[in-house]
């Protein structure tokens, strides 16, 4: 067998599969773009560009995301780096393993019935009630941006914890030694090493939740009571309420652009960071 | 009603509700945001047969797909139908009409038999997507059975695609605890409430249908009007309206149930059951009017098991299956037989069956309502707000 049928035979899964699954439908969705919505709904061939001049109207929806999406990032990189840095650095080798699946436990169960128990969590008989107990009174958690960023940062922490863990872990505890025989405070050590050296981990976790995020869907609907829209809920909304789908379609193109350029401008600027690394490393 | 067809007790029927209340924390709102109104239960036999039947002589295949709302079918009769003809039930339940509506329009849906709502069937005729029913094979329907007010719809240029399933009207649920003995009638009092007395305590459902609507009966226009000026007074009102609301949602009976909200949009079926668990909650249709609207039993076009649905539609038509229905879910119908043999509380029950003044006004949703882009441009806008 030739090299050139073996590498053909190797990647044709692979494909297939990327052909079917997502050029195919990407094509779809562009095609459906240009089109009409029916008088009842549905798609209707047509060449216009009719539903990108519609945008606007989608206009709050983007805005939402666009302020979520790395609001959302942020909070998890914040709470997730000094329990990556713990997970890697301080806890001894007998407890890492344990520690560590019990950060994956809550993958074991399914998102949606973890958001359920945010819904009784955040409800006026959950922490609110606590609260009252206390003295504070009347407050409103539930169906808000803030539950919908605590079931955001909740339901995404392992996937920035992971990232950050993996490279904190490989950091060479050597340069720390070295850092502190150079007459380095502990604080310095770790702006000028630890924190450079994560970075790579940092930029996946980031990149990894503020992918997610732009198409979050199920948690604004429901810890944000129908109230927080965002793109992802005006798309459902949109194929499967109005069943607007040439609309659909161009708002579905248009989150798929948007996040292209958001996220190449970010590997771009990571790539930046990431030269300024070496030269630390060097040090 | 006559007097010797004692076939179930008050306290049984209560029981029977609550039966039904306990499964019914899967709904309408729930099935929308997860995704999961495809899922499919394929409910095999398992119940012995407590009946003979007439009209399934012969083999109709090992299955039928329906596709439903959530908790309106006893599965007992499942199990009975299977029992009879051996062809299993499989449910595919859904959140909404749109919703089925973008599955058949999509195509290839495998479903034999669906319960479209009365304002949808002249769009599922006018797309081609549902076939006029042969009343041959439905020897248990009688039309004349049917008060024809809840039967129209299911006829269109005069031929008949659907027959009717169960009705229903759409009013709102309140906690009587918190209106300080104010007596509420009207969608004046709802939204006048929401956005004072109850600012964050009030929800509407998650559905323009019926939300717009009764913004729209707030200044007294029809629940159906696609006037631009009158939907733009009801747009004001909602987008005024909304920071005060706990939730826009059709998920509104745990809310209800734990006292996060006072006050929600609500169908008969959610009212009565959280009437019957907490009496301080009362349904309330609104003075002015509002909705009332009837669901049916229809075949899609090139339904893959097209005896077995008929044979299934038959099956739940039959007045003493059909009984157990109603027992199961709650909701009205129209069919005098099956009538006859539910208990008199039921049928004098003012949430079931709500007093002739109180109904009159009501209208039944209409198909350019559903399918009107202003109003769906305009929910999208109220919610994105």
């Amino acid at each position: 067998m030739s090299r050139r049928i073996r590498n053909f035979l190797l990647l044709a899964p692979a494909g297939a599969w990327f052909l079917v699954m997502l050029v195919l439908p990407l094509a779809v969705v562009i095609i459906f773009s240009f089109g009409e919505r029916g008088p009842a709904g549905g798609y209707v061939p047509a060449f216009t560009l009719a539903q990108y001049a519609n945008l606007p109207a989608r206009w709050a929806a983007f805005r939402n995301t666009m302020m979520l999406a790395p609001t959302g990032t942020v909070a998890a990189l914040v709470i997730a780096y000094p329990l990556a840095y713990f997970l890697a650095v301080r806890v001894s080798a007998r407890w890492k393993m344990t520690l560590l699946v019990l950060v994956i436990v809550p993958f074991w169960t399914s998102i949606l019935i973890r958001s359920y128990a945010w819904i009784f969590l955040l409800g006026g008989r959950g922490i609110p009630a606590l609260l009252d107990l206390i003295g504070i009174s009347d407050l409103r958690l539930i169906n808000t941006p803030f539950a919908v960023l605590v079931g955001i940062v909740y339901g995404y922490l392992p996937l920035m914890v992971f990232p950050i863990y993996v490279s904190l872990d490989r950091l060479d505890k050597r340069l720390l030694e070295a850092a502190a025989d150079l007459g380095a405070r502990p604080w310095a050590a770790f702006v000028q090493i630890t924190l450079p050296m994560s970075i790579p981990g940092i930029a996946t976790g980031c990149m990894l939740v503020f992918i997610l995020l732009m198409g979050e869907y199920l948690i604004p609907a429901l810890l944000g009571g129908g109230k927080v829209f965002f793109v992802g809920n005006a798309l459902v909304d949109l194929f499967l309420q109005s069943r607007n789908w040439a609309f659909g379609s161009a708002v579905a193109a248009t989150l798929v652009i948007v996040m292209l350029v958001t996220v190449s401008i970010y590997m771009r600027l990571m790539a930046r960071l990431g030269n300024g690394r070496d030269d630390v490393s060097l040090m | 009603m006559t007097k010797d067809i004692d076939y179930i007790s008050k306290q049984k029927f209560m029981e029977e509700l609550y039966r039904y209340k306990k499964g019914s924390v899967t709904r309408r709102h729930f099935l929308n945001v997860t995704g999961l109104g495809t899922a499919s239960a394929v409910l095999g036999a398992a119940v012995p047969l407590l009946r003979a039947g007439p009209a399934f002589a012969g083999d109709i295949g090992d299955r039928v797909v329906l596709a439903t709302w959530p908790n309106y079918h006893d599965p007992a009769n499942f199990d009975a139908f299977t029992e009879l003809t051996g062809a299993a039930v499989q449910v595919n339940v859904f959140g909404s009409n749109e919703e089925m509506l973008a599955k058949l329009q999509a195509g290839a849906t495998g479903w034999d038999v669906f319960v479209p709502t009365n304002y949808t069937i002249t769009t599922y005729v006018g797309e081609d997507l549902i076939e006029p029913l042969d009343t041959a094979l439905l020897p248990n329907y009688d039309p004349t059975a049917y008060n024809p007010r809840f039967a129209e719809a299911g006829s269109v240029d005069g031929k008949l695609y659907a027959v009717p399933k169960d009705w229903g009207t759409t009013g709102y649920v309140v906690n009587t605890d918190h209106t300080g003995g104010v007596v509420m009638d009207s969608w004046k009092q709802f939204w006048d409430m929401a956005r004072a007395e109850f600012s964050g305590r009030g929800m509407v459902h998650d559905y323009q249908l019926t939300t717009i609507g009764n913004a729209l009966k707030y200044f007294g226009y029809s629940f159906n009007s696609v006037d631009t000026t009158e939907l733009a007074d009801a747009e004001k009102l909602l987008i005024d309206v909304k920071p005060h609301l706990f939730a826009i949602s059709s998920d509104y009976q745990p809310s209800m149930r734990s006292g996060d909200a006072w006050m929600s949009m609500a169908w008969t079926g959610d009212g009565k059951q959280l009437n019957t668990d907490m009496p301080e909650i009362v349904y309330v249709l609104g003075k002015e009017g509002g909705e009332i609207w009837s669901d049916y039993y229809a075949v899609p076009k090139g339904a893959p098991h097209r005896e077995a649905a008929y044979a299934l539609i038959n099956f739940l038509l039959d007045p003493a299956v059909n009984a157990k229905e109603v027992l199961f879910h709650g909701y009205p119908t129209a069919d005098a037989h099956t009538n006859a043999l539910l208990p008199e509380s039921l049928l004098n029950d003012p949430i079931l069956y709500p007093a002739e003044e109180l109904l009159s006004p009501l209208e039944f949703g209409a198909a350019v309502t559903l399918t009107d882009p202003n109003r769906a441009e305009l929910m999208a806008r109220f919610k994105s707000a």
